[in-house]
């Protein structure tokens, strides 16, 4: 055997090692769960509720970090200004917290004894232990993902295209809307994506922040956590529909991403 | 005045801007210069991409930019088509969309005027194509139409055919030649080719670090360039060296690295000796000395490339010049990189540039 074919070996051996160790797990969910064991977990009312839990807090918060974020990102990329890296580094830092941190954190911050709790309870607005908290929680956590993927997409466009569109008549927000977000339009919802799966797997943070009470706080892994103990078959059921679902929203965001109206398809 | 005037000083990266021109209405005026002279920022300048200090731009006796007077209208209410750089066609929409972005009205109605826009020049047919699947010289073609789409008052190009293959230029340029004195509006050409601003424009601008260094037709500074850079960039042979009378009425050059040329303009000191390409003959090396020329240099030949029917040779006498002769020249002598050939020219046709 040559050099060239044994190193040519070595790359697709550890390609093989690298797939089977981060796939047999998921394939040992769906062997060991019967079809039928499926379908009673989703006939379980508790299963159902932490499953549109999970969706509607999920969602919820995807919006907020795309809406929120976007524009926060498209400045970061297209503008110089002092301190800007030292923001990016912020934004960036949830992503090294572990999920407790993020959860004392949380409390510390917007709990009854933190530092907004008084604002809050004045306002009338409880987080903890509301449904509302988990959405915060997942914001948290997620946004990080997106912001950073979406500041890169940002970045990659051709500045010239931007200021062709000012010289074409277009005023800087419409060149935002009618340019910059087409063609950063991949980029974009890889980061959708990235955070909607980050956020529909969140643990630590939200059990911490928000508790885990069925039908207001207890999202999918929260769900699955609970019935670790005492129902093993219905947790590793609750497990094989959270990867479906999980896996059905990234692949259907994914396709989003290669539509021609957001740039999809170009070189 | 009708027409574009502009006035601005600005601190780039390595260099300070400083220039000041104006443009009639119909004419056209290339800058030209090396890159990094400051070229494109004049351009971002005037379509209100950039903001220097102190700056004026009017069109028209319409003002656009006064720092002293707190004027700065902002890009998209400057009447400015902007061809840029590789044409930054926007990917993501269709030939027709992007000609229509700078069209405002209903759909139907943009439509119309971006087809009337692209059938002007002749490419109609794509406009539901994408432009990343049509040729350069199309997308070319394409971008002016998008430029001219929203009526401009001023209308500045890019290096509009530098991202062309030498094929496409030459007739892409002749074209745009052609349509942009058709538009009738004051245009702004940047290039660092001096063939393409010859070609494009009426006036040219050589710019050099942030500052006009000579204004002139392109013949003229070609004739009479004001510097040594200014020769150069014009396609002329510089050869550097040190001047000193030579009595009764010539001036003689030591060149560096060795040699002599003369010239009758008076000099002393260190100076430029310029020729023209076509003005430089080449003769085997043991030919007799005869006729009336009286520069000849021993040199070797470097590179060889036709262009048309002519060859140009690429010439170290050590400083390197360069003998435009043609094809049947070339054969006659036998010319490939390495051979040694005495090159020659009147003393008349030989200017001196003060250093």
């Amino acid at each position: 055997m040559t050099r060239r074919t044994a190193f040519a070996g070595l790359l697709f051996v550890s390609l093989c090692l690298v797939l089977t160790f981060l796939t047999l797990p998921i394939v040992a969910i769906f062997t060991d769960t019967s079809p039928g064991d499926l379908v009673n977990s989703l006939g379980e009312q508790g299963a159902l509720d932490a499953l549109w839990l999970s969706l509607k807090t999920s969602l919820a918060a995807l919006v907020i970090i795309v809406v929120a974020g976007t524009p926060a990102a498209y400045l970061l990329a297209t503008r110089d200004f002092r301190g800007r890296s030292v923001m990016m580094t912020l934004i960036e830092l949830p992503l090294v917290l572990p999920p407790a941190v993020a959860g004392i954190a949380l409390l510390a911050a917007f709990g009854p004894k933190g530092i907004f709790g008084s604002a809050l309870e004045d306002a009338g607005i409880t987080l903890v232990l509301q449904t509302a908290g988990v959405i915060v929680a997942l914001t948290f956590v997620a946004a990080p993902f997106y912001l950073r993927q979406a500041q890169e997409a940002f970045a990659a466009v051709d500045r010239n295209l931007l200021d062709a569109a000012r010289t074409l008549g277009a005023s800087e927000a419409r060149a935002f809307g009618r340019v910059a977000i087409p063609c950063a339009g991949q980029g974009l919802t890889a980061g959708m994506a990235l955070a909607w799966g980050r956020a529909l797997g969140e643990f630590g943070a939200t059990l911490m922040f928000a508790g885990s009470f069925p039908g207001i706080t207890q999202t999918v892994p929260l769900a699955i956590f609970a019935r670790f103990s005492t129902d093993f078959t219905s947790a590793l059921a609750l497990s094989a529909v959270l990867v479906i679902v999980s896996a059905a929203l990234l692949l259907s965001v994914k396709l989003l991403g290669r539509a021609p109206f957001l740039g999809g398809g170009q070189a | 005045m009708s027409g574009l005037e502009v006035e601005t000083k600005d601190r780039l990266r390595h260099i300070d801007l400083d220039v000041e021109f104006e443009v009639e209405s119909g004419s056209c005026m290339a800058i030209v210069g090396p890159s990094g002279a400051g070229k494109s920022t004049v351009l971002r300048i005037i379509a209100g991409l950039r903001r220097p200090d102190p700056g004026r731009v009017a069109v028209n006796g319409l003002t656009w930019l006064d720092t002293h007077r707190g004027v700065d209208l902002l890009p998209e209410e400057r009447a400015c088509g902007f061809m840029f750089q590789e044409y930054a066609l926007f990917p993501h929409m269709s030939v027709w969309r992007n000609v229509a972005f700078g069209i405002s009205g209903p759909t139907g109605e943009r439509r119309g005027r971006s087809l009337a826009l692209l059938e002007r020049f002749g490419v109609d047919d794509l406009a539901d194509a994408r432009p990343g699947s049509i040729s350069g010289g199309e997308r070319q073609r394409v971008a002016l139409a998008r430029a001219l789409a929203r009526d401009p008052r001023v209308l500045l190009l890019d290096e509009p055919l530098s991202s062309l293959d030498t094929r496409t230029r030459a007739r892409a340029g002749r074209e745009l030649s052609s349509a942009l004195r058709a538009t009738g509006v004051p245009t702004v050409v940047v290039t660092h080719d001096f063939t393409e601003a010859t070609l494009l424009a009426d006036e040219i601008c050589v710019m050099d670090r942030g500052r006009i260094v000579q204004r002139g037709s392109g013949s003229m500074l070609a004739a009479n360039p004001a510097s040594p850079f200014v020769a150069e960039l014009a396609g002329s042979v510089v050869l550097t060296g040190m001047a000193r009378p030579e009595p009764p009425a010539l001036t003689l050059v030591e060149l560096e690295g060795g040699g002599v040329v003369h010239s009758p303009d008076a000099a002393s000191g260190p100076v430029a000796a310029r020729v023209f390409p076509w003005e430089i003959s080449l003769e085997p090396p043991d030919a007799e000395t005869h006729g009336s020329a009286l520069n000849r240099l021993t040199v070797e030949v470097v590179s060889v490339s036709e262009v048309g029917n002519r060859v140009r040779v690429g010439l170290a006498s050590p400083q390197p010049l360069v003998a435009e002769i043609t094809s049947e020249s070339r054969r006659a002598l036998g010319l490939e990189p390495g051979v040694g050939v005495t090159a020659v020219w009147k003393a008349t046709a030989t200017r001196l540039l003060p250093r």
